[in-house]
């Protein structure tokens, strides 16, 4: 720590270098942990699916409907914990434009497969004993203004009601949830309210998939099979996955977006080394005769390799950590740069303990070829250049 | 005032070389911009050129009222049947040139992964091929109607798995014939699957109903008169929209994401470009120091010696950027990839596409990072005074 006096005034002796250089790696952490925001929030909260979870679809595609009568022998499975069910409505609220998640549910087993979804107890009751009413997340609430007690039309796209009116919903409550990445732009409303209107259509009696917990995740494949076998070669075939493969075939599907994002923070990083050992070996080669000095005066070299490698750990942790910060507090504060497609836009924890871990890495790649050369430097030489 | 400039760009450019590290770290922080930059958009205009290119202005699309994908609407075989007669359609010995279809996905494997993506199936009439005149077939032959057999787009053939001339996928109960491979110009309906849309509908349990009538106008200019015939239709509730238009909507989600995205890592990105050339420039001039003091000291004006740096900073920036944009071109231009359309959850084959438009965008963008870069260090060459700057000899 006593050091860090003559460190500052090394730093400060080109003022405008140091306020460069600082604001480069300053701009490269501060892309890095933006981008790992968005990485997080394409790979759509694959990390908070729940190992315990199954998805049940149509095997012919996820368009298709599966008959609401499976409920009850799937529940006949051994290990089957607990079953339910959601529609995709695919509504939305006054204008195209402002299209949002929005499902049919079986509320009840629903709030207990999805524990992350939190409500006060009161709304859950109301919610409960309202058939039209609906439960929002916060993030949609806040959106549209929504409060509880409104009531709001919803568009349908898929299921239209035979007068052509908007599907009116009570707003019961608002979840959250304190896990972060968790999607809270979704509405969730009664499944008998939706069924009730479409029973005599082809829509009648039809969920679009299920979501089943199982008593033990190490046998998630062998029910998985079972389910599927259960159905086979029935008008209605089914396909059986966790939730986590179901989460990341949806994002394979949209792209490889974590390479992509991994690509362009590998470029940033590398271009800040490249100007960051830049004006390092510069600074250091100026500073010949004054490391000579601090020799003479009886520095040893490895006292000066520390030095010199402190001082651009220095540089690296200003710029780097107030980098990083400022990514964050973009990410928390701000958001989704989209508007609202990316609900799990959100910095992990484990990212920004990299993001740590590299600002160290660059303070010592950046520092160990000046500082290697200026602890091998022979004073007679140095003092013999000027 | 002129000879004086050259001579001292001159000067200085030759000089480039004595301080070759530096001028290489600013060229390649330039160049990888440049190469982020294109990457990133080149998937957008990949994206936008694959929808885009369907467009048609003479083919309409007709969907249920309220509808904006193909989707989410539905039109009864009855509904169908009205809109194919209604004038404005162009005619040939079959009758109106117009198809009816239904549009579904499957779950289907790509070939880098077994697990399923979502397929577009759509079912077709036998107009389709009149209603698009941009799509080809390129290998095989047309299904033949009221059988299980299908026609698949060049993109998907090259995206999924089995989906070549005679292989035989099953989908649910049902098992499809591969019988031929069709071309659309690189567009969007090259990602498409299609069949017989009267052997889709029981497949689908659909009874007798579609999602959109594709119909080709007698002229583009038609299009009002026949909006209006529908629209005003009692027994009708439609929406016309005009391929071009339905098309740049549907890649509207996707474009937004990836540009907002895209310019905001750029920018950033560039930022951090202008520093590193900032660095490299300050050095340029401190290392010139007393070459520039001589030179004002023989009476060369500050102009001239502002031009020199901001000249070398230009250069440096522009080698950067073409060295970027060739890299940039080299490895993404061409590359095959898809993605899903966020309107219809389908997946739609695309190759990332390097234009040239693109890339005079980011060599100019190179060329402002290097004029910012170089601004700063240019005035504080031309104001350098003369006297001190001479005695540091």
């Amino acid at each position: 720590m006593k050091y860090l006096p003559i460190v500052w005034r090394n730093l400060m002796r080109r003022k405008i270098r140091t306020i460069f250089t600082l604001l480069s790696i300053f701009v490269a952490f501060l892309l890095f942990g933006y981008l790992m925001a968005v990485r997080s929030a394409f790979n759509m909260g694959i990390d908070l699916a729940g190992a315990d979870r199954l998805m049940v679809l149509n095997k012919i595609s996820i368009i298709m409907p599966l008959p609401s009568s499976y409920s009850g022998r799937i529940r006949t499975i051994e290990g089957v914990k607990d079953v339910t069910h959601a529609n995709w409505f695919g509504g939305y609220f006054q204008e195209t434009k402002n299209q949002f998640a929005n499902m049919a549910v079986e509320p009840e087993s629903w709030l207990r497969m999805y524990p992350e979804f939190v409500l006060p107890e009161d709304q859950k009751k109301a919610w409960l004993a309202d058939r039209q009413g609906a439960i929002v997340g916060a993030d949609t609430a806040r959106r549209f203004g929504w409060k509880i007690g409104d009531r709001i039309p919803l568009q349908a796209t898929i299921f239209r009601r035979p007068d052509r009116q908007a599907w009116e919903f009570n707003i019961s409550g608002i979840y959250d949830s304190p896990i972060k990445g968790t999607d809270k732009t979704q509405l969730f409303f009664h499944w008998d309210y939706l069924n009730e209107a479409v029973r005599s259509t082809t829509f009648g009696n039809q969920v679009g998939w299920y979501v089943i917990r199982v008593a033990d995740p190490e046998q998630s494949p062998a029910i998985a099979k079972k389910i599927d076998t259960m159905f086979a070669n029935s008008p209605t075939e089914t396909k059986t996955d966790s939730e986590k493969n179901f989460v990341a075939g949806w994002a394979k599907q949209v792209g490889n977006i974590s390479l992509i994002t991994q690509f362009i923070a590998a470029a940033a990083i590398f271009m800040m080394l490249l100007v960051t050992a830049n004006a390092m070996a510069q600074s250091i080669r100026e500073r010949t005769s004054e490391l000579a000095v601090l020799k003479t005066l009886g520095f040893g070299d490895a006292r000066v390799l520390s030095l010199v490698l402190l001082e651009s750990c220095v540089l690296a942790l200003v710029g780097g950590l107030s980098g990083l910060g400022l990514s964050w507090i973009l990410v928390t504060v701000f958001g989704d740069p989209t508007g609202s497609f990316l609900p799990a836009f959100y910095l992990p924890v484990r990212d920004v303990v990299i993001g740590v871990l590299m600002v160290l890495a660059l303070g010592f790649v950046t520092g160990a070829v000046p500082a290697s050369q200026a602890s091998r430097l022979r004073i007679v030489d140095a003092l013999r250049r000027n | 005032m002129l000879s004086q400039i050259v001579t001292v760009t001159g000067v200085n450019l030759r000089s480039i070389r004595e301080r070759l590290g530096s001028s290489v770290v600013a060229m390649v922080g330039i160049a990888g911009v440049v190469v982020v930059f294109l990457g990133v958009l080149s998937i957008a205009e990949g994206f936008r050129a694959a929808m885009a290119s369907v467009g048609d202005p003479q083919t309409v699309i007709v969907m249920r009222a309220g509808s904006d994908t193909e989707m989410t609407s539905g039109l009864s075989g009855d509904t169908a049947r009205l809109i194919m007669d209604t004038p404005g359609i162009a005619r040939n010995e079959r009758g109106p040139i117009a198809s009816p279809e239904l549009f579904v996905i499957v779950g289907h494997p790509t070939k880098k992964d077994p697990s399923d993506a979502n397929v577009p199936l759509r079912g077709v009439s036998s107009a389709a091929l009149a209603v698009r005149p941009q799509v080809k077939i390129v290998e095989g032959r047309m299904f033949t109607e009221g059988t299980n057999e299908i026609i698949v787009g060049r993109a998907a053939s090259r995206q999924f798995a089995n989906l070549t001339v005679g292989s035989a996928p099953k989908w649910g109960q049902n098992r499809w014939q591969v019988v031929g491979i069709f071309d659309a110009n690189g567009s969007a309906a090259e990602s498409e699957i299609w069949c017989d849309a009267r052997v889709l509908q029981p497949a689908y349990q659909r009874g007798n109903s579609y999602q959109s009538v594709y119909a080709r106008l007698a002229s583009a200019d038609a299009f009002q008169a026949f909006k209006d015939a529908l629209t005003t239709n009692p027994q009708l509730s439609v929406t016309v929209v005009r391929e071009p238009d339905y098309f740049a909507a549907q890649s509207d989600v996707l474009n937004k994401i990836i540009r907002s995205i895209g310019f905001l890592i750029a920018g950033l990105m560039g930022i951090g470009a202008v520093f590193g050339a900032v660095n490299t420039m300050y050095n340029a001039v401190a290392s010139r120091t007393r070459e520039i003091a001589t030179l004002r000291a023989l009476g060369f004006g500050s102009v001239p010696v502002v031009f020199s740096v901001l000249s070398e900073a230009v250069l440096l920036s522009f080698v950067g950027g073409l060295f970027g944009g060739l890299v940039a071109w080299a490895a993404f231009d061409g590359y095959q990839t898809s993605t899903m359309n966020f309107q219809s959850f389908s997946q739609v084959a695309f190759a990332f596409a390097v234009t040239p438009k693109l890339l005079g965008t980011a060599l100019l963008y190179a060329i402002l990072m290097g004029l910012f870069g170089g601004l700063l260090p240019a005035i504080r060459a031309a104001r350098l005074p003369v006297v001190t700057a001479l005695r540091e000899l």
